[in-house]
């Protein structure tokens, strides 16, 4: 049996195992706790397991792998901002919005806000994050289909985003967040196991030591001692100061993204209190920190056993880095058999990790959909929840169809840079509006409305005359040039700009309630009227 | 649970002034606020040296393992030290508080019923 025929039968068989999930979870979702927030029945250790599900992407997985496997240690520097952001959600965000909110991220807003441009604001910050978030996993699905299975052809890639997408349709709009989240429980699961058994066979290679490791990367990458420091791929010599501010400027939009990105802010509702979601961010940091532990060793691991160049040669992103580390390793331990074998599991759980994120991406997005915009802005909070999951179920069907029309036209073009975009994004307008409205007294509207627009203005205004949008070689149109914004990352910019939006947005307007804070300030600390769990 | 009826505001104006709340939120700000800020800088720093302080980071410290990965793996080191050491707080220092502020307000006629 080939490696390609294998590598279906397992992906089918994770489709198979997963929509009698959703079949179950259908059956067990009557109301808008059920959809939205699956009941707030989650222990903290599965949601922990689902947060590491939701949040372990294509791009953590394939995408740190391979810049480690191509550019040695600055991959490592992705990983670390994206496991230090969850101290932020762990101090300061998880168990206060879950003891404030409902639903969706723009209920804590709400809550001592003037709901309508409150809720028009964070509706659209977050379908823009999880769209961006969505249109980068969905063309890197199409992009793993051809050099996993070897699907050259435009045809081939294009029906692998539309079954992504039918797929996670399908999760969502019958299953809610318990299929979703049972989805993410078992591929966290699927992953790690997957890139343990690569690790520990990869180090068993090297008599368990890591600098025999470590050496060996280093020979066989071509670039000796610097490929085990800094510098090959963010903040190189070339690039001079632009190039260490870039890298400044990603750091802290990865640090401090986390805590605003709806899909893993939602997570926090499907717990019955503060303390379960105080574990569940416990397990999600356990967990993530340990994958992000093994893709040192798979990244290093690739570049020994595989080499750079074959790997580059490959994909030019070092995206397949992972799966041909397995496969090679797979040989060397256990013959041709065991080659094909590891390549074919590794294969069918890059595709179950894409899965699962694109799921929670499309939750976020038709949640605040049906309960920001459709419930609380058009109809003014007067929509029954039934008519309400009606509109969310709708919004999946018609989002999901968007990102795979978007996804087939993107396919040929560079959209790498989308995830460091949801990051900025919702560092610089997500995160300076929800701190301030569980910390600072004075906040109002004016300057939740301020922040949200300001912050994802300024980010997204800064991208689009960034060489990554135009004026360089991997830009999105590499035939024009209107990019005058040095710097690939917005961060540092557009996150002090959101930031001081918020506050010049407060300041400007005389609207203040304290009583309303007092609510929230108690209820966020004490969980006092905290939404409980549902039991059928 | 003492609060003072006779003082103005909502209920939940006077549950925020009442000693126990106060304390809450000190304990909560004062563990929350200072390790934020200790944890943003400890990376902050991490990223500014691997931008503009290449030669310390690729100092060899023993084999092939340099002060990039040790200061790399610190940074995990020091996420999981502050998550346990949060948790351990939030258990010890704020749980037993918020839950007799929260028997009281949820037992208050005055509070609306959600």
């Amino acid at each position: 049996m080939s490696h390609e025929t294998l590598a279906v039968s397992l992906f089918l068989l994770f489709v198979a195992g997963t929509l009698l999930i959703t079949v179950w979870a259908s059956r067990h979702t009557k109301d808008a706790t059920d959809f939205y927030a699956g009941g707030r029945s989650f222990t903290g250790v599965q949601n922990g397991m689902a947060i590491g599900g939701d949040y372990m992407s294509a791009a953590s997985f394939l995408g740190i792998a391979g810049l480690i496997a191509l550019y040695g240690y600055d991959g490592f520097l992705y990983s670390i901002g994206f496991l230090v952001a969850w101290l932020v959600a762990l101090l300061l965000v998880a168990e206060l919005l879950r003891n404030s909110g409902r639903f969706t991220m723009a209920d804590v807003l709400a809550f001592r806000m003037s709901p309508r441009p409150v809720r028009t604001a964070a509706g659209v910050s977050t379908i823009a994050v999880s769209i961006f978030y969505l249109l980068a996993q969905m063309v890197g699905a199409g992009a793993l289909v051809a050099l996993l299975f070897g699907f050259t052809s435009e045809f081939a890639k294009a029906a692998t985003i539309a079954l992504v997408g039918a797929l996670m349709i399908v999760y969502v709009v019958f299953g809610g967040m318990k299929g979703t989240t049972w989805v993410q429980i078992v591929k966290a699961v699927l992953l790690m196991g997957g890139a343990t058994l690569v690790t520990v066979l990869v180090l068993g290679k090297f008599g368990f030591n890591l600098s025999t490791l470590l050496r060996d990367a280093a020979d066989q990458s071509g670039k000796g001692g610097a490929f085990l420091e800094p510098g090959l791929r963010y903040a190189t010599e070339a690039q001079g100061l632009a190039g260490k501010l870039d890298l400044i400027s990603l750091g802290l939009a990865l640090v401090l993204g986390t805590a605003g990105l709806p899909h893993i802010l939602i997570r926090f509702y499907t717990v019955p209190t503060a303390r379960d979601a105080r574990k569940s961010v416990l397990w999600g940091i356990g967990i993530i920190g340990s994958f992000y532990l093994l893709t040192l060793v798979l990244g290093f691991g690739a570049a020994a056993l595989v080499g750079t160049k074959e790997i580059a040669a490959a994909n030019p992103a070092g995206n397949t880095a992972a799966p041909q580390l397995a496969e090679r390793v797979g040989e060397l331990v256990f013959g041709e058999a065991g080659g094909t074998i590891l390549l074919a599991i590794i294969a069918a759980v890059a595709f179950a990790t894409i899965l699962a994120v694109v799921a929670g991406l499309t939750l976020a997005s038709s949640s605040s959909f049906a309960h920001d915009l459709y419930a609380h802005v058009f109809k003014k909070g007067k929509a029954t929840e039934r008519d309400e999951v009606r509109v969310a179920r709708i919004a999946a069907l018609v989002i999901g169809a968007v990102a795979i029309v978007l996804g087939i036209f993107a396919q040929r073009l560079n959209v790498a840079f989308l995830v460091a975009l949801a990051f900025a994004v919702a560092a610089s307008g997500n995160l300076p509006a929800i701190l301030y409205s569980l910390f600072w007294k004075r906040f109002n509207t004016a300057g939740a409305v301020s922040a949200i627009y300001g912050g994802l203005g300024a980010a997204l205004f800064l991208v689009i005359f960034s060489p990554v949008v135009s004026g360089s070689e991997k830009a999105l149109f590499t035939g024009a040039d209107f990019s005058w914004f040095p710097l690939e990352n917005p961060g540092i910019v557009s996150i002090p700009f959101g930031f001081l939006c918020g506050w010049l947005g407060t300041m400007l307007s005389k609207e203040s309630n304290p009583a309303k804070y007092a609510e929230i300030e108690v209820r966020s600390l004490t969980g006092a009227g905290a939404e409980k769990a549902t039991h059928h | 649970m003492a609060i003072d009826r006779q003082a103005g505001g909502t209920v939940y104006e006077r549950f925020q002034s009442s000693t126990e709340f106060q304390e809450l939120r000190r304990r909560f700000r004062r563990f929350a606020f200072p390790m934020t800020a200790a944890f943003l800088a400890w990376y902050l720093l991490y990223v500014v040296l691997s931008g503009w302080a290449r030669g310390f980071m690729g100092t060899k410290i023993v084999g092939e393992i340099n002060v990039a990965l040790v200061f790399g793996l610190l940074q995990f080191v020091s996420t999981f030290l502050i998550a346990w050491l949060y948790s351990r707080h939030a258990e010890r220092s704020l749980d037993p508080i918020a839950d007799g502020l929260r028997t009281a307000v949820e037992s208050d006629g005055e509070v609306e019923k959600p």
